[in-house]
Protein backbone atom coordinates (compact mmCIF):
# COMPACT_ATOMS: atom_id res chain seq x y z
CA UNK A 1 0.00 0.00 0.00
CA UNK A 2 3.03 2.12 1.04
CA UNK A 3 4.11 1.60 -2.42
CA UNK A 4 0.86 2.57 -3.82
CA UNK A 5 1.08 5.47 -2.77
CA UNK A 6 4.27 7.06 -2.92
CA UNK A 7 3.76 6.07 -7.05
CA UNK A 8 0.71 8.46 -7.22
CA UNK A 9 2.45 11.63 -5.51
CA UNK A 10 2.71 13.46 -8.80
CA UNK A 11 0.91 16.41 -9.08
CA UNK A 12 -0.09 17.32 -12.30
CA UNK A 13 -0.22 20.60 -11.73
CA UNK A 14 2.98 20.94 -10.82
CA UNK A 15 4.21 20.00 -14.65
CA UNK A 16 2.08 22.30 -16.08
CA UNK A 17 3.73 25.31 -16.07
CA UNK A 18 6.76 23.66 -17.15
CA UNK A 19 10.01 23.56 -15.51
CA UNK A 20 10.43 19.74 -15.11
CA UNK A 21 12.30 18.64 -18.65
CA UNK A 22 12.17 14.62 -19.54
CA UNK A 23 15.89 13.67 -19.79
CA UNK A 24 16.77 10.46 -21.54
CA UNK A 25 17.18 7.94 -19.17
CA UNK A 26 13.76 6.17 -17.94
CA UNK A 27 11.69 7.90 -15.43
CA UNK A 28 14.28 10.72 -15.19
CA UNK A 29 13.83 14.46 -15.11
CA UNK A 30 15.81 17.71 -15.00
CA UNK A 31 14.09 20.36 -12.80
CA UNK A 32 15.10 24.01 -14.08
CA UNK A 33 14.73 26.74 -11.14
CA UNK A 34 13.74 30.17 -11.33
CA UNK A 35 16.59 32.52 -10.79
CA UNK A 36 15.08 35.56 -12.11
CA UNK A 37 18.71 38.02 -12.95
CA UNK A 38 20.81 34.83 -11.94
CA UNK A 39 20.83 36.26 -8.56
CA UNK A 40 20.44 33.21 -5.89
CA UNK A 41 20.53 33.56 -1.76
CA UNK A 42 23.44 31.94 -0.35
CA UNK A 43 21.01 30.90 2.14
CA UNK A 44 18.56 29.12 -0.77
CA UNK A 45 21.67 27.33 -2.23
CA UNK A 46 22.26 25.33 0.84
CA UNK A 47 18.58 24.48 0.63
CA UNK A 48 18.89 23.40 -3.33
CA UNK A 49 22.20 21.77 -2.83
CA UNK A 50 20.29 19.53 0.22
CA UNK A 51 17.50 18.79 -2.28
CA UNK A 52 20.51 17.77 -5.27
CA UNK A 53 22.18 15.94 -3.03
CA UNK A 54 18.89 13.93 -1.83
CA UNK A 55 17.14 13.88 -5.02
CA UNK A 56 19.07 14.43 -8.30
CA UNK A 57 22.52 13.27 -10.02
CA UNK A 58 26.07 14.48 -9.31
CA UNK A 59 25.86 17.67 -10.46
CA UNK A 60 23.93 20.28 -11.45
CA UNK A 61 23.99 21.93 -14.14
CA UNK A 62 24.11 26.07 -14.71
CA UNK A 63 21.77 26.72 -17.44
CA UNK A 64 23.03 29.68 -20.18
CA UNK A 65 20.48 31.55 -19.13
CA UNK A 66 21.37 32.06 -15.29
CA UNK A 67 19.13 29.14 -13.90
CA UNK A 68 20.34 25.95 -11.73
CA UNK A 69 19.02 22.43 -13.21
CA UNK A 70 18.69 19.58 -10.66
CA UNK A 71 19.70 16.63 -12.83
CA UNK A 72 18.63 12.90 -12.97
CA UNK A 73 15.19 13.30 -10.70
CA UNK A 74 12.76 10.26 -10.70
CA UNK A 75 9.29 11.62 -11.92
CA UNK A 76 7.92 10.21 -8.54
CA UNK A 77 10.19 12.69 -6.73
CA UNK A 78 9.22 15.89 -8.33
CA UNK A 79 6.59 16.55 -6.03
CA UNK A 80 9.07 16.23 -2.99
CA UNK A 81 11.75 18.30 -4.75
CA UNK A 82 8.86 21.07 -5.52
CA UNK A 83 7.49 21.33 -1.66
CA UNK A 84 11.31 21.03 -0.18
CA UNK A 85 12.72 23.98 -2.82
CA UNK A 86 9.18 25.99 -1.46
CA UNK A 87 10.95 25.96 2.31
CA UNK A 88 13.06 28.78 1.15
CA UNK A 89 10.70 29.68 -1.43
CA UNK A 90 12.65 28.54 -4.18
CA UNK A 91 10.13 28.15 -7.65
CA UNK A 92 10.67 26.06 -10.51
CA UNK A 93 10.92 27.73 -13.96
CA UNK A 94 9.31 27.54 -16.69
CA UNK A 95 9.78 25.58 -20.35
CA UNK A 96 7.23 26.10 -23.23
CA UNK A 97 4.99 29.00 -25.45
CA UNK A 98 5.65 30.85 -22.09
CA UNK A 99 7.20 34.34 -20.80
CA UNK A 100 10.52 32.40 -19.53
CA UNK A 101 12.67 33.74 -16.20
CA UNK A 102 14.15 37.10 -17.48
CA UNK A 103 17.69 37.13 -17.28
CA UNK A 104 20.23 40.47 -15.85
CA UNK A 105 23.67 41.66 -15.55
CA UNK A 106 24.31 42.12 -11.67
CA UNK A 107 22.91 45.80 -11.91
CA UNK A 108 24.21 48.86 -10.54
CA UNK A 109 24.21 47.99 -6.70
CA UNK A 110 28.07 47.02 -6.93
CA UNK A 111 29.31 47.44 -10.57
CA UNK A 112 30.79 50.71 -11.46
CA UNK A 113 29.43 50.23 -14.70
CA UNK A 114 25.75 49.89 -14.03
CA UNK A 115 23.60 52.40 -15.25
CA UNK A 116 20.41 50.72 -14.29
CA UNK A 117 18.85 48.30 -12.06
CA UNK A 118 18.54 45.48 -13.85
CA UNK A 119 18.07 43.01 -10.36
CA UNK A 120 14.91 45.05 -9.77
CA UNK A 121 13.56 45.00 -13.30
CA UNK A 122 14.21 41.52 -13.28
CA UNK A 123 12.47 40.39 -10.48
CA UNK A 124 9.46 42.94 -10.91
CA UNK A 125 8.89 41.29 -14.79
CA UNK A 126 9.49 37.97 -13.15
CA UNK A 127 7.18 38.49 -10.81
CA UNK A 128 4.36 40.14 -13.14
CA UNK A 129 4.83 38.22 -16.00
CA UNK A 130 6.91 34.88 -15.43
CA UNK A 131 5.22 31.77 -17.17
CA UNK A 132 2.35 33.85 -19.43
CA UNK A 133 1.51 31.77 -22.03
CA UNK A 134 1.93 33.49 -25.56
CA UNK A 135 -0.22 30.71 -27.54
CA UNK A 136 2.31 30.99 -29.69
CA UNK A 137 5.88 30.11 -29.06
CA UNK A 138 8.92 30.97 -26.08
CA UNK A 139 9.22 34.48 -25.26
CA UNK A 140 12.38 35.75 -23.49
CA UNK A 141 13.60 39.24 -21.94
CA UNK A 142 16.71 40.26 -20.87
CA UNK A 143 17.99 42.85 -19.12
CA UNK A 144 21.81 44.95 -19.38
CA UNK A 145 23.10 47.75 -17.29
CA UNK A 146 24.95 49.12 -19.42
CA UNK A 147 26.58 49.69 -23.05
CA UNK A 148 28.62 46.54 -22.79
CA UNK A 149 25.52 44.40 -23.09
CA UNK A 150 27.02 41.07 -21.03
CA UNK A 151 23.78 39.79 -21.68
CA UNK A 152 23.38 40.03 -25.40
CA UNK A 153 19.60 41.54 -24.95
CA UNK A 154 19.10 41.86 -28.72
CA UNK A 155 18.73 38.60 -28.98
CA UNK A 156 16.23 37.90 -26.98
CA UNK A 157 12.35 38.95 -28.06
CA UNK A 158 12.60 42.46 -25.92
CA UNK A 159 15.92 43.17 -24.97
CA UNK A 160 16.72 46.11 -22.25
CA UNK A 161 20.05 47.83 -22.40
CA UNK A 162 20.83 50.46 -20.00
CA UNK A 163 21.24 54.14 -21.25
CA UNK A 164 22.19 57.57 -20.09
CA UNK A 165 21.69 61.01 -21.79
CA UNK A 166 24.95 63.22 -21.34
CA UNK A 167 24.37 67.00 -20.95
CA UNK A 168 27.07 69.94 -20.27
CA UNK A 169 27.37 72.26 -17.75
CA UNK A 170 30.25 74.38 -19.81
CA UNK A 171 30.75 76.34 -16.26
CA UNK A 172 31.59 73.64 -14.50
CA UNK A 173 33.45 72.48 -16.81
CA UNK A 174 37.55 73.20 -16.30
CA UNK A 175 38.42 71.62 -19.84
CA UNK A 176 40.71 68.51 -18.60
CA UNK A 177 40.21 66.62 -21.91
CA UNK A 178 39.43 63.30 -19.46
CA UNK A 179 35.47 62.52 -21.21
CA UNK A 180 37.15 63.46 -25.05
CA UNK A 181 39.94 60.81 -24.63
CA UNK A 182 37.54 58.70 -22.46
CA UNK A 183 34.78 58.89 -25.20
CA UNK A 184 35.31 55.70 -27.48
CA UNK A 185 32.62 56.70 -30.25
CA UNK A 186 34.02 60.05 -31.18
CA UNK A 187 30.81 62.01 -29.71
CA UNK A 188 33.06 64.18 -27.85
CA UNK A 189 35.09 66.61 -29.90
CA UNK A 190 37.57 69.67 -28.57
CA UNK A 191 35.71 72.82 -29.37
CA UNK A 192 37.72 76.41 -30.03
CA UNK A 193 37.99 76.86 -25.86
CA UNK A 194 39.97 73.51 -24.93
CA UNK A 195 36.15 73.04 -24.00
CA UNK A 196 34.28 69.67 -24.95
CA UNK A 197 31.17 69.84 -27.61
CA UNK A 198 28.74 67.20 -28.05
CA UNK A 199 27.38 65.36 -31.09
CA UNK A 200 24.63 63.73 -29.88
CA UNK A 201 24.26 61.89 -33.28
CA UNK A 202 26.89 59.63 -32.37
CA UNK A 203 26.22 59.10 -28.46
CA UNK A 204 25.77 55.09 -27.46
CA UNK A 205 24.42 56.60 -24.04
CA UNK A 206 27.44 54.71 -22.20
CA UNK A 207 28.04 57.20 -20.18
CA UNK A 208 31.54 56.86 -19.72
CA UNK A 209 31.65 60.94 -19.81
CA UNK A 210 29.70 61.12 -16.60
CA UNK A 211 31.99 58.74 -14.69
CA UNK A 212 35.25 59.82 -15.65
CA UNK A 213 34.29 63.98 -15.27
CA UNK A 214 36.29 65.07 -12.61
CA UNK A 215 34.00 68.18 -11.97
CA UNK A 216 30.89 66.99 -12.30
CA UNK A 217 30.12 68.79 -15.72
CA UNK A 218 28.52 66.33 -17.23
CA UNK A 219 25.40 64.98 -15.66
CA UNK A 220 22.65 63.05 -16.59
CA UNK A 221 19.69 64.46 -18.77
CA UNK A 222 17.81 61.39 -18.68
CA UNK A 223 18.39 57.31 -17.77
CA UNK A 224 16.30 54.43 -19.08
CA UNK A 225 16.82 51.25 -20.88
CA UNK A 226 17.31 51.05 -24.88
CA UNK A 227 14.31 48.55 -26.29
CA UNK A 228 15.09 45.94 -28.75
CA UNK A 229 12.80 43.92 -30.16
CA UNK A 230 12.23 40.63 -32.24
CA UNK A 231 16.06 39.01 -31.45
CA UNK A 232 16.35 34.87 -30.84
CA UNK A 233 18.96 32.78 -31.76
CA UNK A 234 18.39 28.62 -32.39
CA UNK A 235 18.14 27.70 -35.65
CA UNK A 236 17.48 31.39 -37.30
CA UNK A 237 19.07 33.42 -35.60
CA UNK A 238 17.29 37.14 -35.19
CA UNK A 239 18.97 40.09 -34.11
CA UNK A 240 16.41 42.50 -32.51
CA UNK A 241 16.09 46.24 -33.67
CA UNK A 242 15.71 49.40 -31.91
CA UNK A 243 11.59 50.53 -30.91
CA UNK A 244 12.14 52.94 -28.28
CA UNK A 245 14.56 54.93 -26.20
CA UNK A 246 15.08 55.59 -22.48
CA UNK A 247 12.28 53.55 -21.29
CA UNK A 248 11.82 54.42 -17.44
CA UNK A 249 12.24 51.29 -15.36
CA UNK A 250 8.34 51.90 -13.86
CA UNK A 251 7.21 51.23 -17.85
CA UNK A 252 9.13 48.32 -18.50
CA UNK A 253 6.18 45.85 -17.51
CA UNK A 254 3.25 47.88 -19.50
CA UNK A 255 5.77 47.96 -22.26
CA UNK A 256 6.22 44.37 -22.82
CA UNK A 257 2.74 43.64 -21.90
CA UNK A 258 1.91 46.29 -24.79
CA UNK A 259 4.24 43.95 -27.03
CA UNK A 260 3.02 40.52 -25.93
CA UNK A 261 -0.65 41.71 -26.67
CA UNK A 262 0.36 42.64 -30.74
CA UNK A 263 2.41 39.33 -30.54
CA UNK A 264 -0.75 37.36 -29.72
CA UNK A 265 -3.05 39.16 -32.24
CA UNK A 266 -0.48 39.18 -35.10
CA UNK A 267 0.33 36.02 -34.67
CA UNK A 268 -2.91 34.18 -34.97
CA UNK A 269 -2.97 31.42 -37.63
CA UNK A 270 0.58 31.40 -37.46
CA UNK A 271 1.63 28.51 -35.41
CA UNK A 272 4.55 28.33 -33.56
CA UNK A 273 6.18 31.58 -34.65
CA UNK A 274 8.56 33.66 -32.66
CA UNK A 275 8.32 37.21 -32.46
CA UNK A 276 10.65 38.74 -34.41
CA UNK A 277 9.53 36.37 -37.59
CA UNK A 278 5.62 38.02 -37.04
CA UNK A 279 7.75 41.30 -36.96
CA UNK A 280 9.12 40.05 -40.58
CA UNK A 281 5.96 38.90 -41.95
CA UNK A 282 3.61 41.98 -40.71
CA UNK A 283 6.24 45.19 -41.25
CA UNK A 284 7.52 47.11 -37.96
CA UNK A 285 4.79 49.98 -38.57
CA UNK A 286 2.08 47.89 -36.81
CA UNK A 287 3.98 47.46 -33.44
CA UNK A 288 5.64 50.50 -33.58
CA UNK A 289 2.52 52.58 -34.19
CA UNK A 290 0.87 50.06 -31.18
CA UNK A 291 4.08 51.45 -28.74
CA UNK A 292 4.33 55.00 -30.11
CA UNK A 293 0.68 55.27 -28.95
CA UNK A 294 0.97 53.96 -25.10
CA UNK A 295 4.87 55.32 -25.00
CA UNK A 296 4.66 58.39 -27.16
CA UNK A 297 7.60 59.96 -25.26
CA UNK A 298 10.08 57.18 -25.62
CA UNK A 299 9.41 55.14 -29.45
CA UNK A 300 11.37 55.41 -32.15
CA UNK A 301 10.46 57.35 -35.16
CA UNK A 302 11.40 54.60 -37.31
CA UNK A 303 12.85 51.28 -37.41
CA UNK A 304 13.86 48.46 -39.07
CA UNK A 305 12.99 44.51 -39.47
CA UNK A 306 14.52 42.28 -37.00
CA UNK A 307 18.16 41.48 -38.79
CA UNK A 308 18.75 38.25 -40.39
CA UNK A 309 22.26 36.27 -39.07
CA UNK A 310 23.49 34.43 -41.99
CA UNK A 311 24.81 30.82 -40.39
CA UNK A 312 25.70 30.01 -43.76
CA UNK A 313 24.03 26.70 -42.80
CA UNK A 314 20.46 25.89 -44.71
CA UNK A 315 18.81 28.20 -46.41
CA UNK A 316 16.09 30.42 -44.49
CA UNK A 317 12.53 29.68 -44.93
CA UNK B 1 55.00 66.78 -8.30
CA UNK B 2 55.71 62.63 -7.63
CA UNK B 3 55.73 60.91 -10.32
CA UNK B 4 54.21 57.31 -10.78
CA UNK B 5 55.17 55.72 -14.38
CA UNK B 6 52.72 53.02 -15.14
CA UNK B 7 53.53 52.55 -18.72
CA UNK B 8 54.15 48.65 -19.36
CA UNK B 9 51.87 48.06 -16.85
CA UNK B 10 49.00 46.14 -18.12
CA UNK B 11 45.01 46.19 -16.28
CA UNK B 12 44.21 45.77 -13.64
CA UNK B 13 47.80 45.73 -12.23
CA UNK B 14 48.26 49.55 -13.11
CA UNK B 15 45.45 50.60 -10.90
CA UNK B 16 46.37 48.67 -8.03
CA UNK B 17 50.00 49.27 -8.38
CA UNK B 18 48.75 53.43 -8.56
CA UNK B 19 46.49 52.69 -5.43
CA UNK B 20 49.50 51.53 -3.58
CA UNK B 21 51.74 54.09 -4.79
CA UNK B 22 49.37 56.61 -3.77
CA UNK B 23 49.32 55.29 -0.17
CA UNK B 24 52.51 56.58 0.23
CA UNK B 25 51.17 60.65 -0.22
CA UNK B 26 49.25 62.97 1.69
CA UNK B 27 45.15 63.75 0.76
CA UNK B 28 45.82 67.00 -1.25
CA UNK B 29 48.85 66.26 -2.59
CA UNK B 30 49.94 66.39 -6.31
CA UNK B 31 50.57 63.02 -8.07
CA UNK B 32 51.20 62.73 -11.75
CA UNK B 33 50.82 59.09 -13.44
CA UNK B 34 52.08 58.14 -16.75
CA UNK B 35 49.83 56.18 -18.53
CA UNK B 36 49.58 54.08 -22.15
CA UNK B 37 47.05 54.43 -24.55
CA UNK B 38 44.38 52.32 -24.69
CA UNK B 39 42.77 50.20 -21.66
CA UNK B 40 45.07 51.94 -19.54
CA UNK B 41 43.94 55.70 -20.08
CA UNK B 42 40.18 54.06 -20.52
CA UNK B 43 39.92 52.74 -16.87
CA UNK B 44 42.37 53.65 -15.00
CA UNK B 45 41.68 57.69 -14.06
CA UNK B 46 38.14 56.68 -14.11
CA UNK B 47 38.42 54.06 -11.12
CA UNK B 48 40.73 56.44 -9.52
CA UNK B 49 38.22 58.77 -9.42
CA UNK B 50 35.60 56.24 -8.09
CA UNK B 51 38.05 55.50 -5.51
CA UNK B 52 38.09 58.99 -4.64
CA UNK B 53 41.08 60.79 -5.96
CA UNK B 54 40.53 63.89 -7.77
CA UNK B 55 41.55 64.30 -11.02
CA UNK B 56 42.67 67.28 -12.57
CA UNK B 57 44.06 67.41 -16.39
CA UNK B 58 44.97 64.48 -18.81
CA UNK B 59 47.39 65.26 -21.32
CA UNK B 60 48.64 63.34 -24.49
CA UNK B 61 52.31 63.60 -25.53
CA UNK B 62 54.06 63.46 -28.58
CA UNK B 63 55.53 59.87 -27.79
CA UNK B 64 51.91 58.53 -27.37
CA UNK B 65 51.49 58.03 -23.89
CA UNK B 66 49.38 60.44 -21.26
CA UNK B 67 49.98 62.62 -17.93
CA UNK B 68 47.21 62.30 -15.60
CA UNK B 69 47.65 65.06 -13.00
CA UNK B 70 45.83 64.12 -9.91
CA UNK B 71 45.31 65.60 -5.77
CA UNK B 72 44.97 62.49 -3.27
CA UNK B 73 41.62 62.30 -2.13
CA UNK B 74 40.86 61.72 1.67
CA UNK B 75 42.26 57.88 3.09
Amino acid sequence: MAEQSEKSHVDLNQLKAGGFIKELGKDLFSVRLRVPGGRMAVSCLKKIVEVAEKYGGEFVHLSVRQSIELVHVNFKHIGDVAEELGMVRQKVASCGARVRVPVACGGCEYNPKGLMDTQKSALEIDAKLFGTETGHHKFKVAFAGCSSDCPKSATNDVGFQGAVLPVLDKDACVGCGLCIKTCTVDAIRTGEDDKPVFAPERCIYCGDCIKICPTEAWKAGKRGYTVRIGGKWGRNPLVGTLFATFLPEEKVADFISAVLAWYRKNSEGLGRIRLGDVIIRQGTEGLLSDLRNKFPQHAVEATIPPQVIDTQIGKRP
Amino acid sequence: MHTVDLRGVCCPANFVRAKLALEEFETGEGVRILLDDGEAVKNVPRSLKAEGHHLVSLKETPEGYFILDLKKGED
